[in-house]
């Protein structure tokens, strides 16, 4: 990193820590856990667009992949509703399962000339099979105390264990994707992540059996202690006194800490191995294939499976980001997930702080999230002051606060097409 | 016999009159996708958007011609706004050229970095139309509703299913008939259109030929842009404007533009109708329908439905991934635009 990396990272830490003094420490470790998980986000979207060109617009979709992992893992197993309903999904996995080996079977065996219309038949009959199967099960699952489960619940396992899972699940349906899309169009990649993030959105939302759908799935276990059992340690206590601060701010602060301390580790892992493999041959051969695919084809490179491969890398981490978002908010809630937020919101974190500099992107994530946070005051304010002259129940000016939200939209709009175009190289710049 | 006719009529009525209506509007959105993909070499993820600010101008020109009093009688009133919608949304279209697409342009940049500015100017358009006409539903549809009601339909048959025939779905496809016609017409046979197609089939021979590039992409992106109010207005008039929806209308259209062939004025609208009876066939409960053909013990018990509405845009997703899978080119290949 160079000289003018670390003023960055220092302004940062003075940014933070002015929020700390300024407003209060319980807001200032909110936003560090927070940009400590979007850090982690666009090292991720950084392998994929940084290292290789390659143009994601579905980082939404693995994030909640993520998340909804953290729910299968961590979330006691509802026993009533295995039982109504855990035989039919079963069958119903092992009828999908039959289907596909069916297909493959037939793609292999059957000659050319009636390949397609047996294809069509097996997975007909399959789908009918399925769907019988499924739907009843469905229902009795959904009909087990819908208004506290009315869904499978998860493994029970430790939360924490959820982080790699989410990383391999993402990793999986990039690899799906990533097998279709790449080595086509460039832009295909783009449209087909596109396609896949609303898909795996609408199945989170509609899926209930599996995930409560919009009924949200809260009160989820936590890798660290409760405030509440915090509050009655002595020595928590006394630390409180010997700050002078309320117990309860204190327990607080230590929860965040705490957090921050996980999510601190895992930032610091990702971004060793990032780092190695940047500088590593293979990172350079990844540089050169982004530059120059005809040439590095030449050199006899498999384009295509590097392509593949970093794909898959960069949607782990995005779903490891995901898992750790779930679990700092102890909920999992579908309607979150809009792609301003997840997919945009990371893009505008890799390209400010530099693509293709791992250091930019964890610099990116710092400040975007820290503006993106602190905007929304500063809107506000901005509409309160542009609209202070107007008389009250003005139908103008209650059209302009009612729209200070959308100032977000074209904020980030506005803010992503500037750095494309006057600052194209970011914050710390590639070497 | 009857229970035939009604079969046929009821399956006219829920999936081919309603997929014909939204197939021309997906169609008229994919060409718009295409000519840009064609012309200027990039995925244009704001076309949604620019669909919807056109759809908005529309909307705000029909408030104001209806609260003027004037309309067109039986059909809707926005169809007199529309050249308006048009011409406004052509000159932001022109506008975000100047601003932000001729710079990349000029540099020759890599397409797939325009496809990422597409996306900033899709937010600033997105929170530009949010702010000006906000984030709800907006009905702006008048005129007669009905050509032919349900009603009047099973009176003049004697049938038990109707057959609806809405003012929209009529307006739409002869719009969208009028407009296709009048696009051909001129990429083949005007000198500006022949001048397009030369330049998308390949840039540096049209120079040569002397072809100004500027004039190009600037009716390039004029007809893009007429294209999408039209289509947008026609959706909206169809079904209602709401501005979130454009955002996942993009799918679609981009499945028709990919699964006709980019690039292909003929794929586009090829692809737009492949979309939309996919989606509509594949969500339609088919229950009624077979309970008609079939002897009353053989009716089925669930809704026959393949797939739940829910899930009605996995459907574009999933043919978009058959083609890029089976035949990435598309449907119709070989010579571009």
């Amino acid at each position: 990193m160079t000289r003018r990396g670390y003023l960055y990272f220092g302004l940062m830490a003075l940014l933070l820590l002015g929020v700390g003094f300024g407003q209060s420490w319980n807001v200032a470790l909110g936003i560090f856990n927070l940009c400590l998980i979007s850090a982690i986000m666009s090292l991720g979207v950084n392998m994929q667009w940084g290292y290789a060109g390659l143009f994601n617009v579905g980082v939404m979709g693995f994030t909640a992949l993520g998340g909804l992992t953290a729910v299968l893992v961590a979330m006691p197993p509802v026993a009533e509703a295995w039982q109504a309903g855990g035989k039919g999904v079963g069958l119903t996995l092992l009828c999908l399962a039959a289907t596909v080996a069916a297909v493959l079977l037939v793609r292999r065996f059957v000659a050319a000339h009636w390949r397609f219309w047996v294809t069509l038949v097996v997975l007909l009959v399959g789908l009918v099979l399925m769907r019988d199967l499924f739907g009843p099960a469905v229902e009795r699952i959904e009909s087990v105390d819908p208004a506290y489960t009315g869904y499978l619940g998860g493994l029970g396992l430790p939360i924490v264990f959820s982080w790699v899972v989410g990383g391999f699940v993402a990793a999986g349906a990039a690899w799906l994707i990533g097998k279709i899309a790449l080595g086509l169009r460039a832009d295909y990649l783009a449209i087909a992540t596109l396609g896949i993030s609303e898909i795996i959105i609408a199945i989170i939302k509609y899926e209930e059996w599996l995930s409560r759908g919009v009924k949200n799935v809260t009160g989820m276990p936590r890798p660290v202690p409760y405030e509440v059992d915090l509050m009655k340690i002595g020595w928590v206590e006394r630390l409180a006194d010997s700050f002078g601060a309320d117990v309860s701010d204190a327990a607080s602060v230590l929860v965040k800490l705490s957090y921050a301390l996980l999510f601190l580790v895992v930032l610091v892992i990702v971004m060793w191995f990032s780092e190695r493999a940047l500088h590593s041959p293979w990172g350079r051969m990844m540089r050169a294939i982004r530059d120059n695919r005809d040439a590095a084809s030449a050199m006899g490179k498999d384009v295509t499976w590097r392509h593949l491969q970093v794909f898959v890398l960069g949607c782990a981490v995005c779903g490891i980001a995901g898992a750790m978002l779930t679990t700092l908010d102890g909920q999992l809630t579908p309607t979150a997930y809009i792609p301003l937020r997840f997919t945009f919101l990371v893009w505008v974190m890799v390209i400010i702080g530099g693509s293709g500099n791992n250091w930019g992107s964890v610099l990116g994530g710092f400040l975007i999230w820290f503006l993106w946070v602190e905007a929304e005051p500063l809107g506000n304010w901005l509409m309160q002051a542009i609209t202070h002259g107007m008389e009250d129940g003005y139908w103008l000016k209650e059209h302009l606060i009612a729209s200070a939200a959308y100032m977000r939209l074209i904020m980030m709009g506005a803010i992503l097409l500037l750095v494309m175009r006057f600052y194209p190289r970011g914050l710390i710049p590639e070497r | 016999m009857t229970d035939f006719l009604n079969a046929i009529v009821l399956l006219t009525n829920f999936v081919i009159v309603p997929a014909t209506a939204y197939g021309a509007q997906l169609a008229l959105g994919a060409l718009g996708v295409t000519l840009i993909f064609g012309i200027l070499r990039f995925a244009n993820f704001a076309h949604g958007e620019l669909m919807s600010f056109g759809t908005m101008i529309t909307i705000l020109v029909t408030w104001f011609l209806q609260s003027a009093g004037i309309g067109l009688g039986p059909l809707p009133t926005a169809l007199l706004a529309l050249p308006v919608g048009i011409v406004v949304a052509a000159l932001l279209a022109l506008a975000t050229d100047r601003a932000v697409y001729r710079f990349y342009r000029t540099r020759r940049s890599d397409p797939i970095i325009v496809a990422i500015v597409s996306v900033g100017v899709m937010f600033v358009m997105a929170g530009l139309i949010r702010f000006i006409i906000g984030p709800n539903d907006q009905s702006f549809a008048d005129g007669t509703r009905f050509l032919i009601t349900a009603g009047d339909f099973k009176r003049a048959t004697g049938l038990g299913e109707g057959l609806a025939l809405k003012q929209t779905q009529v307006v739409t496809v002869v719009i969208a008939i009028a407009v296709v016609a009048a696009l051909f017409w001129f990429l083949q046979k005007t000198r500006a259109g022949k001048a397009m197609r030369a330049y998308s089939d390949n840039e540096d021979l049209a120079l040569l030929s002397g072809i100004n590039p500027d004039r190009v992409v600037m009716i390039a992106w004029v007809i893009a842009a007429a294209l999408a109010t039209i289509g947008g207005v026609l959706y909206g008039l169809d079904k209602s404007f709401k501005p979130f929806i454009f955002m996942q209308l993009l799918l679609p259209v981009f499945a028709a533009a990919i699964v006709g062939g980019i690039g292909q004025p003929v794929g586009a609208i090829l692809g737009g109708f492949v979309v939309a009876f996919s989606e509509v066939t594949i969500t339609y409960a088919y229950k009624k329908f077979i309970t008609y053909l079939v002897p009353e013990s053989w009716a089925p018990d669930g809704l026959m439905q393949f797939l739940s509405t829910d899930y009605k845009f996995a459907v574009s997703f999933i043919i978009l991934v058959a083609v890029l899978l089976i035949r990435p080119t598309g449907i119709v290949r070989g010579k571009v635009i």
